[in-house]
């Protein structure tokens, strides 16, 4: 790129230093603990039945939450893009409340409004619907906190796709559900899928949210990563190195994916797809 | 009868409907979001102060009183001003090699930055458990040193600053690789140094982006519970940051207390949205005044 600009070992040394003292080192740190539990021992924990049902909850609930969050994400894109209508630009600041509000904060707000006398816990209880302590809950949780990344991954690409297209098939006759399901779900598609991935990964991890509207009983609204933080506080260092290290292999996993997803998406563009 | 103005030669022909466009599909895609996003993003917002208020401003008020509050509000304030600096400053570089320069392993460096966000914070915790507990790789040499930092203040700082270090470098990077080097060169050649052009060059036209995600950094740390549960120890009075201080009053069955404390971090959460609506708009006008990407 260039000589000329100054600057280049000291800001490159300043980074790496950092990432390594930050980042590097203890997630290494982690890593080693993972690896001196043995094959054996890991396999022991992972099998055990609190934590294999941690894991299911963990992945079914935020299968749910990104299912929700695909299909509110995308018409939430939509309106922010093809609308114009009154009150639109605080709806677009609103997206991003829950990337603003700590999780902590989320989770209490959830479990004031899902409470047997909350706002929505009273009404839903009177038609058999349960919330507060129960899988959807978690889910509930899990989709509010990863709200903004179907949004915010779809926005751009809905913007930036030409009408010409979508005009040239309404002119030969499509159908508008023709022309979104062949042209333009198409074209947004490797975003969202990138979006539902972080979304995912963002879920599988998530913490704070959950621990105060879950109820946090074992083998039943026991997620993940509350598991390991429990694992922590009784001092059972193995078993908490064993599952944060593949709660850490699952994050790689769809990071992996999102990469994935987005070398598609350029090779789609570099053949002028 | 006077004659209809000529169109500009630039202006698009007139638009058919598009998809959606249709009054019934716009009125019902409009209404069914704004619906869910009232239920499932305002009302949250709202229950946050309905609670707080539930027992009026004079018992909302007291909650602030207690010591173990006070404590954790200045806690969180003392490792917001020491995280957010650092991790700006880290920022500024990264995306002063990155967007700057070409290297072998350039794009390994960009996911390294990016990774904390894909990590969940509970794993950032014993992560850092790990090598600074008393069983850790740093552990031994901590105690024979007498040096603190699992479950008191230091450690809290290094969770924040790993949660948190991906903020600003990710507001910079694209944003400068999109503004170019040619200021930068152009000032070289007019004798400056790297610092002159960092101070008047580069950070001038990244001012606000650079703000943007300090606020954001700044709000993150402030509410970071994750990660800082784990390593904090959660002793009162000595390492409760703010959210940890919301599950304590929480667990204690002290509701509006809980609440009263989480409309502290509703509204740094509520100022930091007006910032970036603002910033954009900032930034918006400078574009069409400048014709140069901004944030």
């Amino acid at each position: 790129m260039n000589r000329v600009i100054p600057g280049l070992p000291l800001s490159l040394g300043i980074t790496v230093l950092y990432l390594s003292l930050i980042v590097l080192l203890p997630l290494g740190a982690l890593v080693w603990q993972a690896l001196d539990v043995g094959w054996e021992r890991y396999l022991a924990i992972m099998s055990g039945a609190r934590t294999m049902a941690a894991f299911r909850i963990t992945l079914s609930t935020a299968a749910l939450a990104t299912l929700f969050n695909c299909i509110y994400g995308l018409a939430l894109a939509w309106v922010l893009v093809r609308y114009e209508f009154p009150g639109k630009r605080y709806l677009d600041a609103l997206v991003d409340v829950p990337f603003a509000l700590p999780t902590a904060v989320a989770g209490l707000a959830l479990s004031a409004l899902f409470a047997k006398n909350g706002w929505f816990g009273g009404p839903l209880a009177q038609i058999g619907i349960e919330v507060a302590y129960t899988p959807l809950g978690i889910a509930m949780a899990m989709a509010f906190t990863s709200i903004p990344f179907v949004v915010r991954t779809v926005q751009p690409v809905l913007e930036d796709l030409a009408a010409d297209v979508e005009e040239a098939a309404a002119t030969l006759g499509a159908s508008d559900l023709r022309i979104f399901a062949r042209i333009i779900f198409p074209a947004i598609l490797p975003a969202f899928l990138t979006g539902a991935s972080l979304g995912f990964a963002r879920s599988l991890g998530e913490f704070g949210a959950i621990i105060f509207i879950a109820g946090n009983l074992p083998l039943k609204t026991e997620v993940v990563s509350l598991l390991t933080f429990i694992r922590i506080e009784e001092y059972d260092y193995p078993a908490a190195a064993a599952i944060a290290a593949t709660l850490l292999g699952f994050a790689f996993v769809m990071l992996f994916l999102v990469n994935m997803i987005q070398l598609w998406q350029q090779r789609r563009i570099g053949t002028g797809d | 009868m006077a004659r209809e103005p000529l169109p500009p030669a630039n202006a698009h022909p007139p638009r058919r409907i598009r998809v959606g466009d249709g009054p019934l599909a716009r009125f019902l895609l409009i209404g069914t979001v704004l619906l869910v996003t009232a239920l499932v993003l305002v009302a949250p917002l709202l229950a946050i102060f309905a609670e707080a208020f539930r027992h009026g401003m004079g018992a909302y008020a007291a909650s602030f009183a207690a010591p173990d509050t006070q404590y954790a509000i200045g806690l969180t304030l003392f490792t917001a001003l020491i995280v957010v600096p650092i991790n700006v400053g880290f920022g500024i570089a990264a995306a002063w090699c990155i967007a700057k320069f070409r290297f072998t392993g350039r794009n390994l460096l960009v996911a390294l930055v990016e990774l904390p966000f894909s990590i969940s914070p509970i794993i950032a915790g014993v992560a850092y458990l790990f090598v600074y507990g008393a069983q850790g790789l740093l552990g031994p040499w901590l105690a024979e040193h007498d040096i603190k930092i699992m479950f008191a203040v230091p450690a809290i700082i290094l969770a924040s600053l790993f949660v948190t270090a991906p903020f600003v470098a990710r507001e910079l990077i694209p944003l400068m690789i999109a503004q170019g080097s040619e200021e930068e060169e152009a000032a070289v050649t007019l004798g400056a140094g790297g610092w002159r052009i960092l101070r008047l060059v580069t950070l001038p036209n990244v001012r606000f982006a650079l703000l943007y995600g300090a606020a954001l950094c700044n709000a993150r740390v402030m509410g970071e519970f994750g990660a800082v549960s784990v390593v904090a120890g959660n002793i009162r009075g000595q390492t409760n940051t703010l959210p940890l201080q919301i599950e304590l009053l929480y667990q204690d069955n002290n509701a509006v207390a809980a609440f009263a404390v989480a409309t502290l971090l509703t509204l740094v959460a509520l100022v930091t949205l007006v910032a970036k609506a603002i910033i954009e708009r900032l930034d918006a006008a400078r574009v069409k005044a400048q014709g140069k990407p901004g944030h």
